[in-house]
């Protein structure tokens, strides 16, 4: 095995240099969240102009809409007068009506109506969210707007790049957000929770290669001279029709803060180079996943699966939306089940293994962000009962 | 969203004082206790000046190292009752009393463009917030308004920073601003752009009528208003409640809600600051003029004046003596 920790680079903090997160040993159970962030709020088609949407994102409820110039709005969502839910109300052109009273807001959050009177209160306002749209999501900011820089979205090219194709749908699971990161960035538990489809044992018997540069960490695992899993050997065949015989596997995890995770997959046939870089003789798709905290034991898993060939069948993108769908499935029943243990037994402690060390420096990056907004990387322990 | 009203008092040091522009002086203060200066933020000052002390409210440009270090502008102002004089006299090491930064101008999210105009050392107030929308990637356009290149503060500053984004007005070169083409640009884009104004009151009021001419939301035409201050100067009035065959005298220091609190007469109210309205009591007979000063009640309904505000509404006498107002309350 090799692992390759490299010094940690200094964190790009433009905050008032608060004490570098002292390294813990054991990990926090239930992860918090930073504000100061860009999180996946919906799906670009969830958010229309006819309709708002409810979604909590890190923890703050939101009203989500699209105004008459197309624009996607994230408003707070509770009216500023008596703070019913906007989300229930109705989208009249520029502007939210609150469906208890009759308040209008704008995109900023103003109102621009008020009842039985003929003037408007200029304190009366609800937050707005700076928004982004790309990759076909709708980005939303619920820390310090002014730190909102979409230039720190994580690159996500995959999804709305011409030469990849494919779709994908939203979990909504039901464990604390930090656990859908484990259990990315450590890909061994496909052995045992995937064993139908992607699940071999040349998994726990690969080698993989861990390092991490700035806000992202890398895990890079081959299998050479394997036989493909029924998953990838139907991949194989869609591209290669009547394939048999031996592959080499990649699985390359990216991390990006603060939740998204990319994996570079595929096989092609074995010893035609694709560990050195010639994949021309494989198959290659990218699992993208980017996951929303919503409450500390709740979040939105965003996933998709793309590939580079075949671009123009609807089938191959229906079949593998299928396929993921029923191995994501397994996730979440195992993620759900964690959850419930580890409320269960408030006195036992996590501990670590060597294979964890992708999403341990995971926690140390988001470990640092949350010192830089001065807050606690370990949400407060609950109750059993919780 | 919160508006500050309030923050501690606490002591500055003055860490760098020199001159951007003729006339005026860039002041940069290390804070006892920091707090980050969000765009649109201003401080209270305290300064001794031959009339005793006076606070005087100056904006926040920069905000360095979390609040800790905030840099401030000052024009030395002619007419100066001493609080810029005070301000130009200060060195390195001075120590002063300010309050934390104080928000009543703050910028949005979410609009679909953002048009900043400052008039002369009005550029003080909008500099925070023009980076703001260039780090979020926003549409904004700011437009620099002056008499003279020689008394505009951060010019070349601005444009380093936002290039072609920066509009330059200036008088003594020929290219004075033309306010109706200005904000009829604003009425053919989107119809949610936002005017964010801070200058002299005279700018100010041309951008206003045109906004109305053009029938702008009112609500997107933001400026600061440093206290809304009444049409007449305050004095003592008496308000006269038949309902209670009651008559209490309100002093030029408080209002008709702290006369009646004090009388022991229950009313209800909330924002105290004229803006909701829960406070709103029916004029039956006035003996002088009410001076609204509320924003609650339109100008309409003030013409008719057959209710007011009675946390911040007032009377005077049109003679010498005192007015009085009667007054049905709920």
């Amino acid at each position: 095995m090799t692992l390759t920790p490299q010094p940690t680079a200094a964190a790009p903090t433009a905050a008032a240099e608060p004490a570098a997160a002292a390294p813990t040993t054991a990990a926090a159970k239930i992860f918090n969240h930073p504000r100061n962030a860009w999180y996946v709020a919906a799906w670009d088609h969830e958010v229309t102009g006819k309709q708002p949407l409810a979604r909590t994102v890190a923890g703050v409820p939101l009203a989500l809409w699209r105004n008459a110039e197309g624009r996607a709005v994230a408003l707070a969502d509770a009216c500023w007068h008596r703070l019913a839910p906007l989300s229930k109300g109705k989208i009249l052109g520029n502007e939210l009506q609150c469906p208890y009273h009759g308040l209008r807001y704008n995109a900023t959050g103003r109102c621009t109506a008020m009842p039985a009177q003929e003037t408007i209160n200029p304190s009366a306002i609800v937050p707005s969210y700076p928004v982004v749209e790309r990759y076909r999501y709708v980005w939303v900011w619920v820390g310090d707007p002014d730190l909102a820089d979409p230039m720190t979205l994580p690159d996500m090219h995959q999804m709305d790049d011409p030469s990849w194709a494919g779709d994908g749908e939203t979990i909504h699971a039901d464990c604390n957000y930090q656990l859908v990161l484990d259990n990315l960035m450590d890909l061994t538990h496909e052995e045992f929770v995937h064993s139908s489809s992607i699940g071999q044992d040349e998994l726990s018997e690969a080698e993989f290669d861990v390092t991490h540069e700035g806000d992202t960490v890398t895990v890079t695992r081959w299998m050479r001279e394997i036989d493909a899993p029924p998953f990838w050997l139907k991949n194989m065949r869609d591209k290669f029709p009547g394939f048999e015989g031996k592959v080499d596997r990649w699985q390359i995890i990216t991390f990006q803060a603060p939740g998204t995770i990319c994996i570079d997959v595929g096989v092609a046939k074995a010893g035609t180079g694709a560990p050195e870089g010639d994949r021309s003789q494989g198959v290659n798709g990218f699992v993208m996943n980017t996951i929303t905290p919503e409450t500390d034991r709740s979040c939105h898993y965003f996933w998709a699966f793309m590939r580079n060939y075949c671009l123009d069948s609807q089938t191959i993108t229906t079949q593998l939306r299928q396929a993921v769908h029923g191995v994501f499935g397994e996730d979440e029943d195992m993620l759900r089940a964690q959850q419930s243990a580890i409320d269960a037994n408030p006195e036992h402690e996590f501990y670590s293994l060597n294979i964890d060390a992708g999403g341990m420096w995971v926690r140390r990056i988001l470990e640092r962000m949350l010192a830089a907004e001065g807050r606690p990387s370990a949400v407060p322990a609950a109750g059993r009962d919780a | 969203m919160v508006v500050q009203a309030q923050s501690r008092r606490q002591q500055a040091r003055v860490v760098e004082a020199g001159d951007v522009a003729d006339g005026i002086r860039r002041i940069v203060l290390e804070l006892e206790h920091p707090e980050h200066a969000a765009p649109g933020t201003h401080l209270d000052i305290e300064l001794s000046t031959r009339d005793g002390r006076i606070t005087r409210s100056y904006s926040v440009v920069r905000s360095d190292s979390g609040g800790r270090l905030l840099t401030l502008s000052v024009r030395l102002s002619p007419t100066s009752r001493g609080g810029s004089k005070a301000m130009h006299a200060l060195a390195v090491g001075d120590e002063l009393t300010v309050t934390g930064p104080l928000q009543n101008f703050p910028l949005a999210v979410g609009a679909g463009r953002y048009v900043l105009v400052a008039g002369g050392i009005g550029v003080t107030a909008l500099v925070a917030m023009a980076t703001a929308l260039r780090r979020r990637g926003a549409d904004y356009e700011l437009v620099l308004v002056g008499r003279s290149r020689r008394y505009m503060a951060y010019v070349d500053e601005l444009r380093g920073e936002h290039g072609d984004r920066v509009r330059l007005h200036v008088d003594d070169e020929g290219t004075p601003l033309s306010v109706p083409d200005l904000v009829r640009d604003v009425a053919a884009g989107p119809s949610d752009t936002e005017l964010y104004m801070c200058g002299p009151i005279g700018l100010m009021d041309a951008i206003r009528a045109s906004w109305s001419e053009h029938a702008l939301p009112e609500s997107n035409l933001r400026f600061e208003t440093f206290g809304s201050s009444g049409r007449f100067d305050a004095e003592e009035f008496r308000v006269r409640l038949p309902q209670f065959e009651r008559e209490v005298a309100v002093a030029p220091d408080a209002s008709i809600l702290d006369a009646l609190d004090a009388a022991g007469i229950d009313t209800l109210s909330d924002c105290r600051k004229g803006e909701c309205g829960l406070c709103l009591a029916k004029v039956v007979e006035v003996d002088g003029t009410i001076d609204h000063r509320d924003v609650f009640l339109s100008e309409t309904q003030k013409q008719r004046c057959a209710s007011l505000c009675l946390c911040v509404s007032r009377a005077v006498a049109a003679d010498g003596d005192h007015a009085t107002v009667t007054l049905q309350l709920p």
